[in-house]
This record gives C-alpha cells, structure tokens and sequence, in this order.
C-alpha cells in the first residue's frame, strides 16, 4: 500500500523488487518489569534488580504490571490500530540461560493490540503507508557475557523480564530508505509517546528484518530473517546485503532457503544463524498462571483521551497554523526535542501568527545548521528558547534586521545573554528616525549624482543605493525605510 | 495426661486454652512420635529445634492471651511448600539441597496463626504419583496394613507423606497439595479427612508448581471439623497469586453441625465402573442413606463427560508440568551435572534429576505442545475440559447442592504393586477424583468405612464453587455416621 514509488534493485535479469517486514523489539518505559517488581534501570551492577520471580525459583507466579499494559495501549493507540480488549498471555517454551523458567511469557494467539499503520516520510517529499500486523507484550530475556570468562559465559538477569513491545509491520516495506524511515517514525512515535526510550545503542529498540525479492508485481519470494539489528544505519547496509544476496542466487539458478541469519557491521555481510529445520519448536500454550487480559473500553478511552500530540498532528497544524512548509514541518517534528524546542519558541513569541513561520526558519536553518556544524544535538544547544524567541521578537517588530539578528544570534551563542538588553547595550537597534535616514540617503544621492540619474533607466541599480546606505548606517537603518527614502527621492 | 498426639485439633486448642497442657509439650510428644515412626519415612526434614522455638513463642501468645486460630498445633508441611530457611525440594533430586528465602503464602498464613512446625513431609516427585512411591527419599509407608498382613501399604499420593504422619498421628494436621486427587485419594487410604478447595480459594505462591491450572493446596487431619479449622488459615486472596480469588474466607467451623436437611445430593450415574469392588459400591449407597437419614434428598444425575476427564487430565497435567519443570536446568539452582556444552548439561542434569515418572510426564507433555500435535491434544483437551465443567454446571444449575461418589475405586494397595509395568494402572486410581480439579470445584474426602480387609474407604463430596461450607456440613454428617477410624499402631 506504498503511496511512493520505491527503489528496484537492477540484476542480470531484469529488476528486482524488495519485499520486507519488521519485528520491532522495544523495551516499555517503566520503573519495574513486566511481570515483576524488580527495577528496569539500565546499567545496575549485574544481578542486583532481580526479583525470585525473574530467577524462575520454584513456586514463583508472575503478575501483570498494569503501567506495562498502559504503555502498550498507548502505543498501539499511537500506531493508529485496533485495541484488543481481551488478550492472552502465552508461554514460548525453549531452553537456554538467559531464559531462567525455561519459557518466554509473551502472546501468540491474542495480542494486545491489533492491526494499525504508520506513515513514513521519505526523500523529496515522499511519503509511505506501512501497515502494522500487530503489537504483543513479551519478556526481555536476561544479558549472556561470553567474553569475561575463557570457558564459562556469566548472566546478568537484570534485564531478565523488562517488557518488551514487539511491534510486527506488514510485509509493506519495499527498500531500505523505506526500512529505515519506518524504524526512524516508530522511534520518533515511541518517544513522543514516552513508552519506549528508543535508545537503540542500550538495545531499548532492536529490529528484526524479514528480506524476500520477487520480480515486480510477481509472487513473493522466499524470505530470510536478519536478526537483532540495533542501528538504523545496519537495517539498512543488511537490507542493500542480503537483497543482492538473494537475488545473485536466484539468477545464478539456486534456490533461497528459508532461514535466519545475522548481519555483520565490521564486514557487511549476513551470515546464515540456522536454517528452518533447526528452528525451535516453541509449544506455545496459555499461560496458566495468569489470566486473559481483559481490559474496559472505558479503560482505553481514558488513555486515548490523554495521549499526547503525535508527529503527524503536530505537523499538520504547524502547517495549518503557521504556514510552514510540510518539508520544515517534518524537520521539525521527527525528533520530539526539537519539536519541544520550537514550541516553546512559539509559546514566548509575541506575535506567534506574524513571527512563528520565522521562528520556525530559524531554529531549521540558523539553529540547526550551527548545532550540526559543531555535531551537537537540540539537547545540547547553547541558545535557549527564550534567548531564540527574543532574537526572532526583536526582528519581528523591526528593532534589528535580519542581517543584525545574525550577529546578535552568534553573541547569543558565544557568550549567552538577553537578547534584546545586548541590543541595547552594544547600540545594534535599527534606525526607524526617518529624518536620520533621509539624512544619510540625501548625502548618498548627493555624493553619486552620475548614478542618481541611471537609477531612472537602470531600476535595478538602486540596490546600490540600498547597501550604501544600510553601509554608512552600520547596518542599522530599517531597510524597509531605506527602500522607500531612496524610490521616492530618486523617482522610481 | 492421654497421649496428647491422639487428639484432634479441636481437642488440642481447647487443651492449650485451658492451659491442660503447653504448645511445647504438645510439639514434644510430636517430635517423639515422629522420632518413633520414622519406619514409615513420612517426614523427609525434621525441624524440631524451629518447632520449640515456634511452641515457646505460640505458647507465650497464649500466656498473654494473644493465641492466633491455631495456636501451638504442630503441623507436618509437604515437601513442596517453600519453607523460608528450611530445604525445600518437591521430593526431586533436581532441587537438591535447595532451601529457599522464602515462605509460601499459605505456611505463612499458618505461622501468622500460631501453628508450628515439625518438618517436612514426603511426597510424590513434583505431586507426579498416586502412591508415593516416586519420591526421591524413598516411599512412605501407609500406617494401615490388612488383617493379619505385615505387608506395607501405599499410603497414596502425592500427599502421601502427610496422609500417613496424620493418620499414624505424628501431626495434628498437614499441608498438602491436589492435582488430581493428590489430597482426596490419600486420605481416602489412610481414613483421614481431605479437602481440595475451589481453585483460586488458597494461594499457589511459594508451592512447587505441577501443573497451574490445576494445582490446588488443601489440609488433610484427622476430622472435618479440624480440616474447616485449617482450611480457614490456609485460604484466602493473594495478590501474588493472579488466579487466586477475592472472596472472603468464611469461618468453615461454623459449618459443621449446620443441618443439612433440604439439600439436594448428586448421585452421579457415570461413576458406577464396571468391576467396581462391591464394597465400594456398599459404601456409597451406605453414605447416600446416611444423608437421606439426616434430610438430605438423593437425586440421581448425568455427568456425561466423566469419560473423558482421565485421558484429558493426562494431557492438560503434563503439557503444564513440561513448562513448568523447564526451570529445573542446573544453572541457577539445585542440582547440576556438568557437560562439554549448555546442551548437554541440560541433559545431564535433567536425566540424572528427574526421576522416571517426572520423565515420563515431561516427555508426554512435549509432545502434545508440539507443532503439529497441539490442536489434537492440548486443544482438544481443553475442549473436554470445558465440556466436563458444563456437565458439573448443569447439575449445580437444576438445584443439587453436592455430588457423593467413591473416593477411590479400590482401598490401599501394597508398595509396588501396581503401575509396574502399565503407568495406566495407576492412573486410574484418580478415575474419581480428576473430574474435580478439571472442573476447579472443590471436593473433600471423608473416611468411610473399611473393606472387607479391614482396609479405610473413604467417599468424596463435591460442591459447588466456594461452596466450602456445604461440604463441611455434608462431611461431619458421613463422620458422624461412620464414626472415627485409627489404624493400630505397628511402627
């Protein structure tokens, strides 16, 4: 359902379209775990937030951790998708140490969310509809350490039972600029929202990448699952990898096995982790332990209603409210810290209605350019909100120009400061006195008269005059003065 | 001074009210007792120092009058209850010298109430048996024994370890557990009363888990009224436990005696087996007059699915035991036998920890979870499961207030004697007994009678869910009739 055209890959024989699908793993914002009261805070000393039920000892029994429910709820109503007021939890049952009761609480059968769907915002403008199969609330498995000892792996079971969100898209994606965008989106909704840090270097979001390629418009291909990615930069690189891959098989006459491999960043290339007939036999069942989710409309409705502003909200009335651009809208709200930051540009403006597309522009061009330039984030910006809402006030009512804000936005940034006491103070005020302006514009005239008198035939010429006298003036006359002194002096 | 480990419960609170005697004489002639029967390998921990720390401080409560509901009783705990400090191993060589940090729920409620403890108590490996004869400390031995045979008995299981101590009066009461007739079936054997509540009546929490959904905990003593006394300790909501149920504890004593004159009592058809001995045919119509005689009216009614419910049973209990059981692996706790990788001290340690039966259940359990099979097996299971509580629902629907069946189709049975060579064989001693935990209704065993070998039977009462009290009523209604049976003591 791709509102864009998308990328085919070229092969021997012909063009290859791309089909992928995407398990998105993310960990719940919450103070404890999915199931237990342990702490979820990342980077605690190994096995200090392990409660008896993470360590699976005999006779321990899980209990919802109704915040975890609230987040999924959130997140699914965030993802425009059905809420199932009545789901189960179930047990994947395989054995390995990171898994201390021998099985993973998540839900098969019945998620707690259903089908929903993201819209991507692609290069040039483009946007895409991914769908979204479903969203299921599951356990984190605890952190194996191989490498500390020689022959031994160490477990940390502080992650052990963290709620994870894994969030299954429709095989909607067809390239990896698409792959990336969606995982990007989701990111970006995930924190709006405040379920899920998005921090994927903690591992708090981890994708899983279903890649097939087909020839355009034909049958879908056999598909390969690329495991735990935890970069957008990787998704990527594996999707491009693993594309070719396949299709250099099918051209050369082989076959794809169905299998799940993984991606290696240092030599850029997957490799096969096993194949379909090694694939565990989970035996899934309900859980006996606990209880079908059975959740109120009214339940939902409540956290509908206090949900906040989401990107795509945000975007449509910045654009309807301010007049910016659906491009600059997009930069705006893709991270939620920057979208904070320009609203609170706009809470101190005084003039939202005439100054907001302007303040807009320079949090894009002026802020963020410099912020990328010195490889900062909004986080890390040395000029307030306050501080750019006063710069923008002071253009806005005509007490500097744009030229001056400028350099008034360099002081801010160098050394801080109200903006409008450093007008002052460093006398950078525009001069809006008519008589000081016509003053200088009449010794202008008066000094060049050869091209007073080509200004007539030459109209174009009389920018001249403008930067001569925005020149002499410092740069502090209103040019808007300037123009109007000099057309009617000079009888343009 | 009597014996004071002859007395009931009731007897013994009244005893130490009355200040006849202290907690720590109580707890003493106990732990003798215990000392004396260890033939019978009831216990598998004796705790007897925790035991007079607990007499000399339920015994300065009374002092005070300060007595919780079960001040200075001591109790036997089986094996599968978490004791905090005190080893704690489902009777499997998989949990070792396993001792927790923990106390579970339905001890703790028991120590809040001043009972105190004498140790632990064997059982069936993991609750997997109908004998006792799986535990890894060996089986117990049934302090009854036929006319004139020295032959020891099964005392039942899996709570046959606190079935026995009861009956051969090592513990004025214990803790046990019912899967599948795990309470009813030993109490049944060692005529001593047994009741498996509603399921979500006590708290799962801190009990070795068998299978979830069927699991429930339950006292086994010598008289129901002292069953009611336990029960009323043992029960009530945990929010650790999910599927434990906020409904107020009622006081179950107050049951006892309450007529039952009007009650409507199920005497289900399909529980008339084929080759049924006839005393245990006898004992059922002898136990149905009885309640006519107290103004109860019989009704005969259809439990169609009953069929069904042992094969079913044998499919839902092993699926859950498979899971639950992963997490006896070696890594954690318990025991482990190493290997060259984790693969294989997995199997190392689970084919050294787990005995034959538990193998058994795990494997038939994996294999009805697997790809494939799940629809034939577990789902349809589950479907015959939800068929059987309909059939007890349509009874319960058209006014009957109980069910009276036999608790078992056959008395105690010597060690070794059955389940040799076919598991079947002794699976079938719970024919009776499965509908109820299928259905999470509750059910009470109440001794009968004796054969022909001088051998107790016992009969079950099923009732309606949290409809506890009904049973009491109906239960010293039998006892009464029947009288009080102890075995001569041999040990």
């Amino acid at each position: 359902m791709s509102t864009a055209t998308h990328k085919l890959l070229k092969g021997a024989t012909g063009d290859w379209e791309v089909v992928i699908g995407m398990e998105i793993h993310a960990q719940v914002t919450s103070n404890s775990k999915l199931f237990s009261g342990a702490s979820t805070a990342f980077g605690g000393e190994p096995n200090t937030q392990v409660s008896l039920v993470d360590a699976a000892m005999p006779g321990m029994l899980p209990v919802i951790n109704e915040e975890c429910v609230r987040q999924a709820v959130r997140t699914g109503l965030g993802l425009n998708a059905k809420i199932n007021l009545r789901s189960v939890f179930d047990r994947k049952n395989y054995f390995y140490p990171d898994l201390p009761q021998g099985y993973q609480i998540s839900q098969y059968k019945s998620p707690i969310v259903g089908e929903g769907e993201v819209i991507v915002e692609l290069e040039g403008g483009r946007t895409a509809t991914i769908g979204i199969e479903r969203l299921h609330l599951e356990q984190d498995p605890a952190k194996m350490l191989h490498d500390k000892l020689p022959s031994q792996s160490l477990i940390d079971l502080n992650r052990c039972g963290v709620a994870l969100m894994e969030i299954v898209s429709k095989p909607d994606i067809r390239d990896a600029e698409q792959a990336k965008a969606y995982v990007t989106k989701l990111r970006s909704i995930l924190r709006y929202l405040g379920t899920c840090d998005g921090d994927m270097e903690k591992g708090s979001l981890r994708a899983d990448v279903n890649v097939s390629v087909r020839k355009p418009g034909g049958p879908l291909g056999t598909r390969c699952e690329i495991k735990n990615l935890n970069s957008i930069t990787f998704i990527g690189q594996a999707i491009e990898y693993e594309a070719r891959r396949q299709i250099e098989i099918i051209e050369d006459g082989g076959r794809i096995d169905q299998e799940t491999r993984l991606y290696d960043p240092n030599k850029g290339e997957t490799r096969s982790l096993r194949s379909k007939e090694e694939a565990h036999d989970y035996r899934y069942f309900p859980d006996p332990d606990l209880l079908p989710l059975e959740l109120s409309q009214s339940f939902v409705d409540e956290l509908k209603a206090k949900l906040p502003e989401l990107p795509d909200q945000k975007k449509a009335r910045f654009v309807a409210d301010f007049g910016l651009s659906a491009y600059d809208a997009s930069v705006l709200v893709a991270e939620r810290e920057s979208a904070v930051f320009y609203e609170t540009v706009l809470d101190r403006l005084a003039n939202r209605a005439r100054d907001g597309k302007m303040a807009a522009n320079w949090v894009i061009n002026e802020l963020f350019g410099r912020l990328n330039k010195e490889g900062r984030d909004i986080t890390g910006s040395p000029v307030t909100p306050e501080q750019l809402s006063g710069i923008v006030d002071l253009i806005g009512e005509g007490t500097i120009s744009g030229k001056i804000a400028k350099d008034l936005f360099e002081i801010v940034w160098q050394e801080g400061g109200d903006p409008r006491a450093l007008v002052e103070s460093r006398g950078m005020k525009q001069v809006t006195d008519l008589s000081a302006i016509e003053k200088v514009v009449d010794d202008i005239i008066a000094a060049n008269p050869d091209k007073a008198a080509q200004v007539k035939d030459k109209p174009q010429s009389l920018g001249w005059f403008v930067g001569q006298v925005m020149k002499s003036s410092g740069g502090k006359a209103n040019p808007q003065a300037v123009n109007e002194l000099l057309k009617s002096k000079l009888g343009v | 001074m009597t014996d004071l480990t002859s007395l009931t419960l009731a007897e013994a609170r009244k005893g130490l009210a009355d200040k006849t005697f202290t907690s720590l004489e109580l707890t003493d002639a106990h732990l003798s007792a215990i000392e004396a029967a260890r033939v019978l390998n009831a216990f598998v921990m004796e705790t007897p120092d925790q035991a007079r720390a607990m007499a000399r401080e339920a015994d300065a409560k009374i002092a005070k009058g300060d007595a919780g509901p079960l001040a200075g009783i001591p109790l036997g705990i089986k094996d599968l209850f978490a004791t905090k400090g005190v080893r704690t191993t489902a009777c499997s060589k998989i949990l070792g010298n396993f001792v927790p940090t923990y106390e579970s729920t339905i001890t703790s409620q028991l120590w809040r109430d001043g009972a105190v403890m004498l140790g632990k108590l064997n059982n069936d490996e993991f609750a997997m048996g109908s004998a006792n004869e799986t535990s890894c400390f060996g089986p117990v031995g049934n302090p009854w024994r036929r006319e004139g045979s020295n032959t020891t008995l099964v005392p039942g299981g899996s709570s046959g370890g606190s079935a026995s101590a009861v009956a051969a009066l090592l513990c004025m009461g214990a803790t046990a557990t019912d899967t599948g007739g795990s309470i009813r079936q030993p109490a049944a054997f060692t005529a001593t009363v047994g009741i498996k509540p509603t399921y979500g009546r006590c708290s799962r929490w801190g009990i070795v888990a068998f299978a979830s959904s069927l699991d429930q905990a339950g006292p086994i003593a010598r008289s129901v009224r002292d069953s009611a006394m336990l029960l009323r300790s043992m029960a009530g909501h945990d929010p650790k436990d999910t599927t434990s149920v906020d409904i107020a504890v009622p006081d179950y004593e107050a049951a006892i005696g309450k007529s039952v004159k009007g009650m409507k009592i199920g005497i289900p058809r399909e529980y008339r087996l084929d080759g049924m001995p006839a005393e245990i045919e006898k004992l059922w119509s002898q136990g149905a007059e009885w309640l006519k005689a107290a103004g109860a009216e019989l009704v005969e009614i259809s439990l169609p699915h009953t069929k069904y419910a042992l094969p079913a049973y044998y499919i839902v209990a092993p699926a859950e035991a498979s899971s639950n059981l992963a997490r006896y692996d070696g890594v954690r706790y318990g025991l482990r036998e190493q290997g060259k990788n984790i693969i294989e001290l997995y199997e190392n340690t689970r084919a050294e920890g787990f005995g034959a039966e538990v193998r058994r259940r795990v494997m038939i359990g994996t294999y009805v979870l697997s790809a494939g099979y799940y629809d034939a097996y577990y789902l349809r299971a589950q479907k015959v499961r939800t068929l059987i509580k309909k059939d007890f629902e349509d009874c319960f629907a058209r006014g009957v207030d109980a069910i009276l069946t036999p608790a078992t189709p056959s008395a105690a049975f010597g060690i070794g004697e059955k389940g040799g060579a076919d598991p079947v064989e002794m699976y079938l001693n719970d024919i009776f007994t499965v509908t109820v935990n299928m259905a999470g209704l509750p059910g009470i065993a109440v001794p009968s009678g004796k054969d022909a070998q001088g051998l107790p039977l016992g009969l079950q009462l099923i009732g309606r869910p949290f409809e506890e009290e009904t049973l009491f009523s109906l239960g010293e209604v039998i006892e009464q009739a029947a009288g009080r049976f102890t075995p001569a003591r041999w040990w």
